[in-house]
């Protein structure tokens, strides 16, 4: 009986330990998933950034970029890019800007996050210098012109011709939690 | 732990203690068993009210009964119940009435976790069901509870759910860990791994994967958690997470939760089989690799719920041929349920009746898996009822029906009396008519395009739906004679014999009908 209860005390550590594990685990999912899109680029998060090395400039051909702005719900800011489309050599820096104006009668603070379609054109876009490295912050009725800097490696596919490139913008400003304000007595006319 | 000892040393005879405190106290697995089962019966009613709230809905366009947020609630609710409230503590029950009884053991391994795995369930579902009466009501986001949804516009409620899933998680888990203790080490002399009854390998199998993704869950809710209160960006994409992360980590729970649900009910099957066709299961090893294969397909095929998140085209094909994957070994089982019945001598009693509708309904629900497993194709099918007549082909006429297989197969041992069979038979054929009557409608509606999760819908669905309600009310109203089926066989004596079936095979049927309160004091041999 003993050894019996030695045998079940064993094993249940084993399962006991096995589960932490697996809790670790599901934490780890979290940096995992990262490294699997960073190691195969299949989520279209553009990972190089900062200075470019010297490429060679194809001129054989001209991609089109297209640029949009979105605001996340309840974000009130205007937003939007200088210009919607552009074309530029690969190897080439390119500039543009997105505008952005803070209507509200508050300071506010915005955080923008990238978007690359296709996502297979994401390795080849390197941003030397981006708007959404940081956070944006602006006062009442102020507005600003943030610069984007990039350059498309001439390693690019020969197939992809288009690359769209998205920026949603974020209110990051901190506050109180918005109160729930959809406390409706749901139940009351079910039950009446 | 001593309380294992107790039950070896102490007199067969001894029966179970008086009043009320029973079963507070319970640490013997047949009680601790009917709890279970008990507590799956009600949490199936109360999600079964919720599934008709929903059904009656829909009988008609346009909003009649709820508002849609209540609807919602329904939705909610009813999944949550149903998965977590009656399918799972309805096998736990079945695995710790006749675990050890399969293998010859005197209780579970671990009776006193046995007794608190329980007792937590009740704790979890009443802090669940009491967020319906919150300000701002219950859950409403679906029982996936993808973020930002059940994070970001959550009902304060939500904090609540977040808890129960915790508490139900623990539950699970140490229901997982006794299991596994049990079946590893209290087998009987001889009963070797491969000579256990398919329904303990499927339930061992089952138990690992509990251990596996029950924390994972746990690991999920615990980030939403941190989400809503603690200023976390799990699955903000504002703060640099990402809403998509949340569905991953789900669906590598979920996955092979759906198995969880199913494994066991290929188990009951295995067994009910063989017993009604008066055969020995056909092709016994290849049952137990099947099993082991579905389990561990289960954990590489989670992105076939999320086809259209906008996942690479490698990511659509390798989810897409890892799930068609899964088909082989399913279809392994289907034949040889349907070899071991091949020359048989069958007879149709209840159980083998519900047994039966397992294997063909089962068997379309799975086929209906495979269409939504070709991921072009599912994105015309993506969260319409399509899906919903999918899943609950697999998991009403399937876990639920195996479920009351087995509960009729396995009543009269319990209880010592035999089931008005003819009540039973009244039971099936209501079961089984008003199951398709309500989910095979559910088909055409979803491949038209009507999505799920909605209170009201486009006319030209109304005739289909307003059939699926009837079938609902059918179905949902018949599973009151489970009720009084149950009930009737614990209350009128009409006793019946040890072995209770002809062609019945296994220790279960070698102890007295009614299973004594204390069986295999002394280890029986098996040969």
């Amino acid at each position: 009986m003993a050894q019996l209860q030695n045998e079940n005390i064993k094993l249940v550590r084993k399962l006991v330990l096995g589960c932490l594990l697996m809790f670790g685990f599901g934490f780890a999912l979290v940096p995992l998933y990262d490294v699997f899109c960073d190691i195969t680029g299949l989520n279209g998060k553009v990972t190089r950034t900062g200075p470019a090395g010297p490429m060679q400039v194809d001129r054989s051909r001209e991609i089109n970029l297209q640029l949009i702005a979105v605001n996340n719900e309840a974000m009130p800011w205007q937003f939007e890019p200088i210009t919607t489309t552009m074309t530029i050599h690969p190897g080439l820096t390119g500039q543009t800007a997105f505008l952005a104006y803070n209507p509200t009668g508050q300071n506010m603070i915005a955080q923008a996050v990238p978007s690359v379609a296709p996502a297979e054109a994401a390795e080849y876009l390197q941003k030397i210098n981006c708007f959404c490295f940081e956070r944006q912050a602006l006062e009442p009725g102020q507005s600003m012109e943030m610069p984007l800097l990039f350059v498309i490696d001439p390693e690019l596919p020969e197939h992809i011709t288009t690359i769209t490139l998205s920026y949603t913008l974020f209110d990051i400003t901190p506050q109180l939690q918005a109160n729930y304000s959809a406390g409706q007595p749901s139940m009351r006319r079910f039950m009446l | 732990m001593g309380t294992l000892e107790q039950t070896v040393e102490t007199d067969e005879h001894h029966g179970p203690a008086r009043g009320i405190t029973r079963w507070f106290y319970t640490t013997n697995h047949k009680d601790i068993g009917s709890m279970y089962l008990w507590f799956s019966l009600i949490m199936f009613l109360l999600g079964g009210c919720m599934a008709l709230s929903i059904r009656a809905e829909l009988f008609q366009p346009g909003l009649q009964l709820m508002d849609p947020n209540f609807f919602n609630q329904m939705t909610t609710m009813h999944g949550l119940i149903m998965v977590f409230g009656a399918v799972m503590p309805a096998f736990v029950g079945l695995a710790n009435w006749m675990v050890p009884l399969m293998i010859g053991a005197p209780d579970m391994a671990l009776p006193r976790m046995n007794n608190w795995s329980f007792w937590i369930l009740p704790f979890a579902f009443s802090m669940m069901v009491a967020t319906l009466f919150m300000e701002g009501g219950a859950p409403n986001f679906g029982w996936t509870f993808y973020a930002p949804l059940s994070t970001t516009y959550a009902p304060p409620s939500v904090t609540f759910f977040i808890f129960a899933v915790h508490m139900m998680g623990i539950s699970s888990i140490m229901g997982a860990i006794n299991i596994i203790a049990t079946i590893l080490n209290l087998r009987a002399p001889g009963m070797t791994m491969m000579k256990l009854p398919l329904f303990v390998w499927t339930w061992l199998i089952t138990a690992f994967l509990l251990i596996a993704v029950m924390p994972v869950l746990a690991g999920v809710v615990t980030m939403m958690l941190m989400d809503i209160h603690f200023g976390t960006s799990f699955f903000n994409a504002a703060g640099g997470g990402d809403p998509v992360l949340f569905q991953h980590v789900f669906w590598f729970f979920g996955h092979p939760e759906v198995y969880i649900m199913i494994l066991p009910a290929f188990g009951i099957i295995s067994q009910i089989i063989p017993t009604f066709a008066r055969k020995k299961l056909f092709g016994y090893a290849s049952m137990v690799y099947a099993t082991a294969s579905i389990a561990f397909l289960s954990f590489i095929v989670w992105a076939h719920h999320m086809f259209t998140v906008g996942m690479p085209l490698a990511g659509e094909l390798f989810f897409m041929f890892s799930t068609m994957l899964i088909a082989v070994p399913t279809g392994v089982k289907v034949f040889n349920w349907v070899a071991t019945m091949f020359r048989g001598s069958m007879t149709f009693e209840t159980p083998m009746l519900f047994a039966l509708a397992f294997v063909v309904l089962f068997t379309i629900g799975g086929f209906s898996g495979l269409m939504l497993a070709i991921a072009p194709a599912d994105f015309q099918y993506h969260d319409t009822y399509f899906v919903v007549a999918h899943f609950h082909y697999v998991l009403v006429p399937g876990a639920i029906f195996s479920i009351v297989a087995g509960v009729y197969y396995w009543l009269p041992k319990w209880t010592g009396n035999m089931y008005h069979e003819g009540m039973g038979k009244l039971h099936f054929w209501l079961s089984f008519i008003g199951v398709n009557i309500t989910f095979f409608p559910m088909h055409f509606v979803g491949l038209a395009g009507m999505p799920r999760r909605i209170p009201d819908y486009a006319l030209q669905f109304a005739d289909f739906n307003a059939v699926a309600t009837v079938g609902a009310f059918i179905f949902g109203f018949s599973q009151l004679l489970l009720v009084y089926n149950v009930i009737q066989c614990i209350r009128v004596k009409r006793h019946t014999t040890a072995q209770v079936w002809e062609g019945a095979e296994g220790l279960e049927w070698t102890v007295p009908s009614p299973a004594p309160y204390h069986t295999f004091a002394q280890p029986p041999l098996v040969k």
